[in-house]
């Protein structure tokens, strides 16, 4: 029997893709880890590589990363196409829409930190949006809606705090971008 | 440790930061603030019908004079789904959701009034 070898071509791009997805899909693991007091409430860990591939990359890059944490960490913890992966799914993606206009404010004004906010607060939309058209049609979730903001905003802002300062703290070590930020 | 953590904050994000407190707080003080209603009071013919919590979606006829008035329950909202009286007005005024909120039939003789956990101000009670 002869082994037949599928070959994919891949660019330098889809390998410097994959490898930041991975450390978004470690920042994943990790935050599993931590106890949570209402489902919903996480830090969203991984959303730091998202921020950071953004100011360095673009939103295109930062598109493909985020996407393929969802859809890797899914794999990884057995909930590809349960509920658990359209609130992923659906709060990445409107994280992503509001990044995309986010990313045009002026880069003098706004940093990362505000980046990371509104994202927070569309990835939150999105879940809910989820939960009330499809898990929980009941207006009684809104009770809910002031917790998930507040743990967003205090998120947000954690999240975007740590990108910043990976960033500073990166560009002072090296002026160009390095390849590998972990 | 602090002043090290402020610097990466532009004058943006502060401002940025501010929207979403007041964005946070207006939400919780919107949603938590205990307008919200939690039961119908129906009356007929000036005496209580029935009281209802809004928790659980139903349909309820009342008979009145004139005919029977379907009251709808869904999604801690109530309205007058169809009524027997000539203008329809307590059918327009559609979903009542605040506490203190009241819709009237007055040909009918039917009425539709939300109550929360603390009576607010209105010139009906007072």
């Amino acid at each position: 029997m002869t082994p037949s070898i599928i070959k994919l071509d891949t660019t330098a791009e889809d390998h410097h893709i994959a490898r930041m997805a991975a450390v978004a899909l470690g920042l994943t693991v990790l935050e599993n880890a931590i106890p949570s007091p209402l489902p919903g409430v996480k830090p969203g860990l991984a959303n730091i590589v998202t921020l950071i591939v953004l100011a360095r990359y673009g939103w295109r890059v930062a598109a493909w990363v985020s996407l393929l944490r969802v859809l890797a960490g899914s794999l990884l913890f057995g909930n590809f196409l349960s509920p658990g992966f359209f609130l992923s799914l659906s709060g990445a993606m409107l994280s992503l829409l509001m990044l995309a206009f986010a990313q045009h404010l002026p880069k003098r004004w706004f940093g990362p930190v505000s980046h990371s906010i509104y994202a927070a607060f569309a990835h939150i939309s999105g879940q809910m949006l989820v939960v009330y058209l499809w898990l929980i049609p009941h207006a009684g979730i809104a009770y809910l809606i002031p917790i998930f903001a507040t743990a967003a905003l205090l998120f947000g802002t954690v999240n975007g705090l740590i990108a910043a300062r990976f960033m500073d703290n990166a560009n002072a070590l090296n002026s160009k971008p390095i390849e590998n930020p972990i | 440790m602090h002043t090290e953590a402020l610097q990466h904050i532009r004058p943006g994000d502060w401002l940025t930061l501010l929207l979403g407190s007041i964005f946070v707080v207006l939400l919780t003080l919107k949603l938590w603030g205990g307008d919200l209603a939690d039961k119908a009071i129906i009356r007929s013919g000036g005496k209580i019908f029935r009281e209802v919590p809004l928790s659980r979606n139903q349909q309820i006829e009342v008979p009145g004079p004139l005919g029977v008035s379907v009251i709808s329950i869904q999604n801690r909202k109530a309205r007058i789904a169809s009524d027997p009286s000539p203008r329809q007005y307590c059918v327009r005024q559609g979903w009542l959701q605040q506490s203190g909120e009241i819709a009237l039939c007055l040909p009918n003789q039917v009425s539709v009034e939300l109550t929360g956990s603390k009576k607010k101000y209105d010139t009906l009670n007072y």
